[in-house]
């Protein structure tokens, strides 16, 4: 018997917790790591003056966005350009609820272990499209249309290979749950980064292609289209769709830590101070990855997607299973 | 599949929507509001805005989402296979390896009709 109010009350609890701890670590400190790694590439100091070495800055830049003005275009679709950033940034959180942190004694800290908990996340990843395309359609600009087009194309594209690689784990695993998944990586040499090393390299192209990072930030490349599908978005409402960016860059890079590199397990430290440090490795690689190489072509995009990685996605899929049954 | 499993994703949802939702509110009361009608056309460079965008638009973006829905079907049929091919041992790899096959047969025959092409 399920006491209702009991798990209400747990629920939220949880749910706080969670986007606590995800505002202090990923957008605040999140943010101000890609300006100080962008920073360091470049030579540069990046944002030190707010705060101590600049970490309030994150703060200072929210402060000043919420005092922006909220400018609808006239030729807007109204309903529609004022829902598409809550649709992003939603979407980009929703999938922290299978993304386990650590152990606290022997419970494991995750929001709820669902047994489908890969699947929902592969659900989840793939909702940002739909605001982002609601976004760049409903602004009437053209350069807001054609970056939310190419923002569907994209994603949809990345998002089969995306799923081949999360299908090899759960193969291996023998579970969909996220929880399981990690308990399947025992020892160093067990986490599936080894086992699985052609689904991490999928999982890691894919998962900055779904996050339209450089170099696959086609549908936002400043020199050809403004600002793509949020160039006609103000202030918060232009918050909302960085948001739910970051929020799901730190998910892909929560979620290749849970299936790849073993979740919180490790020695020593405890669990949730594990799961940050490799969680942080793979945000400084795609950090890395930005600052450094240029932008890709639509057609070289599309090609690396379909003609590349989902064959490789299929015959790796097959080859696992072999593996697995024979 | 509990519901109990959905309370906590709901939960996650309203609370998020919530935690969204609340800085639009901030701003609604916070955030100058000056009525100037330039501000309000649709930004183009600096020019006057030509038309709507709301116009006709490359075929092809079409083209791969039609492809994509054939795939993403066939994902979905690969989830329960995945977890449960184990119990069946070599009959359900080798019913996979055919249903992979016909699948890898059709990317072939759009590859080969230039269904991938960007040109």
């Amino acid at each position: 018997m399920v006491n209702w109010p009991l798990e209400i009350v747990r629920a939220v609890l949880l749910t706080v917790a969670v986007f606590t701890f995800m505002a202090v670590v990923g957008a605040m400190f999140g943010v101000l790591l890609e300006r100080k790694v962008g920073g360091w590439i470049q030579s540069r100091l990046g944002p030190k003056h707010v705060g101590p070495q600049g970490l309030l800055q994150t703060v200072a830049d929210t402060i000043k966005l919420l005092q922006k003005e909220h400018i609808e275009p006239r030729a807007a679709d109204r309903a529609i350009f004022n829902t598409a950033p809550l649709v992003v940034a939603v979407a980009g959180l929703m999938s922290w609820v299978v993304i386990p942190f650590g152990t606290l004694g022997d419970r494991v800290l995750v929001v709820r272990d669902l047994n489908i908990g890969v699947v929902f996340f592969a659900a989840m990843a793939s909702l940002t499209v739909v605001g982002i395309l609601a976004g760049g359609f409903a602004s009437n600009n053209k350069y807001a249309l054609l970056g939310g087009l190419r923002s569907a194309s994209q994603m949809i594209s990345y998002e089969l290979p995306l799923a081949m690689a999360l299908i090899a784990v759960a193969m291996e695993a023998g579970t969909l749950s996220t929880v399981g998944i990690v308990e399947a990586q025992a020892g160093w040499f067990g986490s599936f980064a080894f086992r699985q090393f052609p689904a991490f390299v999928i999982f890691l192209i894919a998962a900055t292609a779904e996050v339209n990072r450089v170099p696959f930030d086609l549908p936002e490349a400043e020199s050809e289209l403004v600002a793509g599908y949020f160039s006609e978005y103000t202030g918060m409402r232009f918050a909302l769709f960085q948001l739910g960016e970051y929020g799901e860059m730190f998910a892909m890079a929560a979620m290749a830590t849970t299936l790849f590199l073993g979740g919180w397990k490790g020695p020593v430290l405890p669990g949730v101070v594990w799961f940050l440090l490799k969680m942080y490795l793979i945000v400084f690689l795609l950090m890395w990855v930005r600052w450094t190489y240029p932008r890709y072509r639509l057609d070289q995009l599309l090609n690396l997607s379909w003609k590349v990685l989902l064959p490789a996605g299929l015959v790796w899929i097959l080859i696992t299973g072999y593996r697995v049954t024979f | 599949m509990l519901l109990v499993d959905w309370l906590y994703v709901g939960v996650f949802l309203v609370v998020g929507l919530v935690m969204a939702a609340l800085p639009l509110a901030v701003v609604w009361a916070l955030a100058p509001r000056l009525a100037q009608p330039q501000k309000r056309t649709t930004y183009e460079s600096g020019v006057v805005p030509f038309g709507q965008a709301w116009a006709q638009f490359n075929v092809r973006y079409y083209l791969f989402s039609l492809v994509f829905v054939i795939f993403d079907v066939e994902v979905i049929y690969l989830y329960p296979w995945a977890i449960v091919f184990r119990q069946y041992g070599r009959y359900a790899f080798f019913v996979m390896l055919i249903f992979v096959g016909i699948l890898l047969l059709g990317l072939v025959h759009a590859w080969r009709k230039g269904a991938l092409e960007w040109t």
